[in-house]
């Protein structure tokens, strides 16, 4: 950047395309532009560059020895070869190098897969070592490094990610490169454990399988997941995430990386967050009370009962939503009661304190430590919880959508005229209600959340609900129909098409616009906070 | 040299004109010699004054590059916005190199003048003297001698009356061949793990605690002070083959020599009679194989490239080896050539930072082939691995570590081919049980 804060400009050539980038990226970044992935070990953009690893080697026309392409930064008029013979050659020996150590126990390796030693000697190694059988390898134990992480010192290629990542990222350096020459390893402080709240990372990080979870521990090859992009419900922070599903169970949850909120990473809360979405005891099919047991019927009865329950019921309603539930539900919920006085409420679980990734400014495991709180204020759900909870005294009819936080009395709960739950478990609470409706959750649906920061992002279904479970806003917008207030909507799209249409602050957004990176919602003025 | 023969009528004593003499190396004793006027004067003249002389001089650094010390000097910002330092870089550890400890036990007021001068010249306020940490001795020494220098007001807030603050600490390295490499060196200082980092940036613009810092040699630095005293036209003058390569150089002269030692010769200087005449030929009657004559990270030479071979930077080269540190290490005809590589091979795999991986594990294999071979159990094929794996270490690292173990190893191979092929095909068995 210039004073003037224009960028000035370099072309250049890589591999015979030309490409225009800004002044001080390296080749490496240039190249990306025009679709070549120069291959690396030691290099991640969120990281201080090291340019250990000697992988990422590239012949530039003109310069006489070879160049890190992680390193070297573009210059006017530069010809790069990624695939001539002499950079090819060199990092094959990289490869041949790091592979004299490495052992080949592919089989058995958690990483196998996704590991970028297998796929980069796929790719450009050779067919066999010149390491004859008579050597031997280097041989370390396995060492337990932390509450969730596993080091395997003999996978270990000395990247240097994880001991980068812990110093200038988490401002905790724990680790360190110890001992020289080939027989280096990633050391421990010996009265530490490397169990910082973002310590995780560094299994991410690492490009082989030398930095293990435990808690995936030969739970899944790599191949055999699949990938949903999510967002986190472990804070009101909103890291973007993936799920990763096996026989429709969340078995991993990583990191997805948006620059704008989590960059590349994600805390050990949310990593270890995903449990709950493969709960065994869920709702599977609606209930009707009409005696003192609830009894299992179909969606048509169920629905068909608690719109005749809203047809005849007026005055006061109170809502108690989970800030848990998509944006879409929340919406459609008030939409339903639109011509009550509405008490609606919602409780975020807070903790005291926040934990900070100090090299990532903005990015913290917060302390209100929910999903969606933000959406739910927009939607004008107030954190007043025990005012709601007081106003069930006289309401002629409550609604609970999602889970209900703890201290809730079933007894306080049944002051309502009725009670109407949407839930994916059948807490004692809510054991009274007149109509239980089962939703899924997160996992298993399409949605969105606003963060604490207003942005709107988008999760996607990773996986099927169980039984008749349908999602939140289908519910709600079928019984909006069934009211006759309105087509049913289709999809979370529609619902959500709906809200920009009628919500100020999700004005002219939709699940394009939106995508996969998120869209700032508008921040309400503060006078209409204030009303 | 003075120390312990008497000099030999060949030398040119400039460094070593008082190793040997104790008196040198007290402060009065220094003084007496002639010692800080050269800092007097410089202290009086303007900054870019000492770095024309010193480049106008043609001293080149005397570590191992070679590189033109004023010229190195002005690099630095001319404008002092930020603390500059000043690195003297004594953590000699190259095998076969032992000057600088000499410097350093003989005249460490001459290190201590030529430190000041420099630092003067760059606008740095302090000096960070690097030494070796195997060196209990010269340690000491300097010691002793920086508690006089600031006990007679040579150094601290108002250096020599001149108003300038010039600080100067001895700083103790921890026993890593890989500290001698300048920002390896830097980062040592710094508390951390001795790895040389990568370049750009430059330390002139950010070197140590990030600030810019210029790193010289110990020999380079005690070399200034003579500079200023007789002029950069002397300096010059002193050269007997190549103009670009002007003064004096101690060679440290070791292996199957009748005198081993430091000499001190002006640069150009035939290696021959270095070694015939000087060093007093070989020992016990036998004849000369070869020599590394820059420290082990240079080529070998085989007998008639070290009977051409004219010690400055440009004669080195054009036998092809490098002048290097000046360690002269000598191997007579009983010395088992194989053997030798492999021992300096396994050097270098142990003194690996274990950044690079071509250094980190190629050293290790490169040794390990060797030792193999040594064992009888080599096979031809690994002749030609043993080059392929130097091809690939040579040029592709963050410092020159690796390829210093490349370098014997192909001109060993070039050079001494059929000593490798005896052991692979058994005519040889090794000699020495220790491998």
């Amino acid at each position: 950047m210039t004073a003037t804060g224009q960028q000035e400009m370099v072309t250049l050539t890589i591999e015979g395309c030309e490409v225009t980038v800004p002044k001080g990226t390296t080749i490496l970044e240039a190249a990306k532009r025009v679709g070549i992935v120069i291959p690396h070990y030691c290099y991640h953009p969120s990281l201080p560059i090291a340019g250990v690893c000697r992988m990422c080697l590239v012949e530039v026309e003109g310069a006489p020895n070879l160049q890190i392409s992680c390193h070297t930064q573009v210059a006017a008029g530069q010809n790069v070869r990624v695939y001539s013979d002499k950079a090819l050659k060199a990092r094959e020996s990289v490869l041949e190098f790091l592979l004299i150590n490495h052992p080949l126990d592919c089989p058995i390796c958690d990483q196998a897969g996704e590991c970028e030693l297998q796929n980069y000697v796929f790719r450009e190694g050779r067919p066999r070592t010149r390491y004859t059988p008579t050597y031997s390898k280097r041989f370390d134990p396995v060492e337990d490094f932390g509450p969730d992480i596993l080091y395997v010192p003999n996978r270990c290629i000395l990247c240097t990610r994880c001991v980068r990542f812990m110093e200038h990222v988490a401002d905790d350096d724990v680790i360190s490169v110890a001992e020289r020459g080939d027989r280096a390893f990633i050391g421990i402080h010996p009265e530490r454990q490397l169990d910082h709240p973002w310590a995780g990372n560094v299994v991410d990080l690492c490009p082989v399988g030398s930095l293990l979870s435990k808690d995936f521990l030969h739970k899944a090859r790599a191949w055999e997941v699949d990938r949903t992009a999510s967002i986190c419900t472990g804070c009101s922070q909103g890291c973007n995430i993936v799920l990763e599903t096996r026989d429709n169970s969340v078995v991993r949850v990583h990191p997805r990386a948006n620059l704008e909120v989590n960059r590349y990473f994600m805390c050990d809360h949310g990593r270890l967050n995903y449990r709950g979405f493969n709960r065994g005891d869920r709702l599977e099919a609606p209930l009707i009370k009409d005696g003192a047991a609830p009894v299992a019927t179909d969606w048509d009865h169920a629905l068909d009962r608690v719109a005749r329950i809203v047809k005849g019921s007026s005055g006061t309603a109170v809502a108690l939503v989970s800030p848990a539930v998509s944006t879409e539900a929340l919406f459609l919920l008030r939409q339903l009661l639109a011509d009550f006085t509405v008490k609606g409420a919602f409780q975020a679980e807070q903790v005291a304190g926040e934990a900070p990734l100090p090299g990532v400014p903005g990015l913290a495991l917060r302390s209100e430590r929910a999903p969606n709180a933000t959406g739910a204020r927009l939607l004008g759900f107030t954190t007043d919880y025990a005012a709601a909870v007081a106003a069930l005294d006289g309401a002629s009819v409550a609604i609970v959508l999602g889970e209900l936080p703890s201290g809730v009395a079933r007894e306080t709960l049944e002051r309502a005229a009725h009670l109407i739950y949407l839930g994916t478990v059948l807490e004692d609470a809510v054991r009274g209600a007149a109509v239980v409706l089962p939703i899924t959750n997160t996992a298993e649906e399409d949605g969105s959340f606003v963060n604490r920061d207003h942005r709107v992002q988008r999760y996607f279904q990773a996986k099927s609900g169980p039984g008749m479970a349908r999602p939140a806003w289908w519910v709600l917008s079928e019984l909006l129909a069934e009211l006759g207030r309105g087509e049913s909507s289709s999809d979370a799209a529609q619902a959500f098409q709906l809200l920009a249409e009628r919500e100020a602050a999700f004005s002219g957004m939709s699940y394009e616009t939106v995508g996969y990176t998120g869209a700032l919602a508008a921040r309400p003025s503060a006078a209409e906070v204030s009303a | 040299m003075g120390y312990p023969h008497p000099p030999h009528p060949k030398e040119t004593q400039v460094l070593s004109k008082y190793f040997g003499d104790a008196g040198a190396r007290s402060y009065d004793g220094w003084v007496q010699r002639g010692g800080y006027q050269a800092l007097r004067q410089a202290l009086s003249m303007e900054r870019q004054q000492i770095i024309d002389l010193v480049k106008e001089s043609g001293l080149r650094g005397r570590g191992g590059a070679g590189f033109p010390a004023g010229l190195k000097w002005s690099f630095m910002p001319k404008e002092r916005t930020k603390p500059h330092y000043l690195c003297c870089n004594a953590d000699e550890s190259e095998p076969g190199t032992f000057k600088d400890r000499e410097i350093m036990r003989w005249t460490p007021h001459g290190l201590i003048e030529g430190c000041a001068i420099a630092a003067y010249a760059i606008s740095a306020e302090v000096t960070y003297i690097y030494i070796r940490g195997e060196f209990t001795e010269p340690i000491a020494v300097m010691e002793r001698a920086l508690a006089e220098a600031y006990a007679n007001g040579v150094l601290g807030n108002n250096a020599m009356g001149s108003g300038q603050r010039i600080d100067m600490y001895v700083h103790r390295g921890a026993g890593a061949y890989i500290c001698g490499e300048e920002t390896a060196l830097m980062n040592s200082i710094e508390g951390r793990r001795g790895n040389p980092r990568i370049r750009p940036p430059f330390p002139a613009a950010r070197g140590l605690f990030g600030m810019p810092t210029t790193i010289n040699n110990v020999e380079t630095l005690s070399s200034v002070p003579y500079i200023i005293n007789n002029g950069a036209e002397w300096y010059k003058s002193l050269s007997l083959s190549n103009p670009k390569s002007a003064g004096t150089k101690l060679f440290s002269v070791s292996g199957q020599v009748a005198k081993p030692g430091n000499y001190e010769v002006v640069l150009g200087f035939p290696l021959k009679d270095l070694i015939y005449d000087l060093c007093g030929g070989m020992r016990d009657g036998r004849t000369l194989k070869a020599c590394i004559p820059g420290g082990s990270s240079v080529p070998i030479l085989n007998r008639a490239e070290t009977e051409a071979c004219l010690l400055d930077y440009e004669g080195c080269v054009a036998v092809g080896t490098m002048l290097g540190s000046g360690g002269v290490i000598v191997f007579d005809d009983s010395a088992d050539m194989v053997y030798q590589i492999m021992r300096l091979a396994h050097f270098y795999a142990h003194e690996s930072c274990a950044q690079c991986t071509q250094c980190r594990e190629g050293t290790a294999w490169t040794t390990r082939i060797l030792r193999r071979i040594l064992a009888g159990q080599g096979q031809l094929e690994d002749l030609d691995l043993l080059l392929d794996l130097s091809h690939h270490m040579t040029g592709r690292t963050i410092c020159p570590l690796c390829d210093s173990c490349a370098a014997p190893v192909v001109s060993g191979i070039n050079k001494f081919r059929g000593e490798f092929e005896a052991y692979i095909n058994g005519s040889q068995r090794v000699a020495v049980t220790a491998v």
